[in-house]
């Protein structure tokens, strides 16, 4: 299954492409409009990264974000969530300036997602080449939004609705 | 069979080109709706909205059912669309995301390009 969305051409609002590139990885393309210096910096600086992270549409606050990028060191992102403060952190294992940062998800417990983020700068533009790889298919099928899923009833219809979907179409 | 396959996948590349019909198979996703429905929530014509959800079903990623005078779609029994559906809210999430950060990296760029241009004064 090689299945993509992408904006259609001509759109301003949406530049980002998604693409599920094999059963356990997903890839997320964009350009963002400046050098891979600064954009790097979004990425480790946790005043800069907290600022868009989460975007209001998640309906999330972020509490608390910690980042300690380089290899071997950890980062912490703390969510405001009922009853109680959800945690998303993991380790840096690749960390090359301007153009390269890899870091394990381990709020799951471990061997779970690997995310690595390539930087490549041209013209004054950066393409940002973000990839997800899961340890199995089921582990990417439930990943989704990431901190989004852990507000979400919403979600949870959905998977309810395609576990449904699923089982009569396997009739 | 491999030719059939072919022919079907391409129908539902080519449904799936348009944000609106993509737009559609989101909501779907969350629950059934009426043509009449989907119309007014995508500002448009029960026509316009006749026309995608055709291209929609031709290509089996949405059924529709007419009870009475109320036409309802759901999502088509397939794979493909739950796929589908999954990378939209994919992608939709990660455009957010990004759109916070082209902001951050811009308000940046054009501070330190101003930052430069005092300290040349």
């Amino acid at each position: 299954m090689n299945a993509r969305s992408e904006s259609k051409p001509g759109s301003v609002k949406s530049r980002t492409t998604v693409e599920r590139t094999s059963d356990r990885e997903v890839v997320v393309t964009r350009t963002i409009n400046g050098p891979a210096r600064i954009v790097y910096e979004a990425f480790t600086r946790a005043d800069l990264f907290e600022r868009w992270w989460v975007p209001r549409s998640m309906g999330m606050t972020l509490l608390s974000c910690d980042l300690d990028a380089r290899v071997g060191g950890k980062y912490r992102l703390v969510f405001d969530h009922s009853p109680e403060p959800v945690a998303f952190f993991g380790t840096y294992v690749e960390v090359k300036p301007y153009s390269r940062l890899a870091w394990t998800n381990e709020e799951g417990g471990e061997g779970g997602p690997v995310t690595t983020v390539t930087f490549e700068e041209k013209d004054g533009k950066t393409l940002v080449v973000l990839r997800e790889s899961h340890p199995s298919k089921e582990s990417l099928d439930a990943a989704g939004t990431g901190a989004a899923d852990a507000m979400g009833e919403q979600f949870d219809q959905l998977e309810e609705l395609l576990v449904a979907l699923g089982e009569s179409s396997g009739q | 069979m491999v030719q059939y396959l072919t022919t079907r996948l391409d129908a539902s590349f080519a449904a799936l080109s348009d944000a609106t019909r993509r737009g559609v198979l989101e909501q779907l996703a969350r629950a059934d709706a009426s043509i009449t429905e989907l119309a007014e929530q995508f500002q448009m014509t029960l026509t316009g909205m006749k026309k995608h959800v055709g291209v929609l079903e031709r290509a089996g990623l949405v059924t529709t059912k007419k009870i009475g005078r109320v036409r309802t779609c759901r999502l088509g029994p397939r794979r493909l669309a739950e796929e589908m559906a999954w990378l939209e809210r994919y992608r939709r999430h990660w455009d957010e995301r990004f759109d916070e950060l082209d902001r951050v990296v811009e308000e940046l760029t054009r501070k330190e390009k101003s930052d430069e241009r005092e300290k040349r004064k």
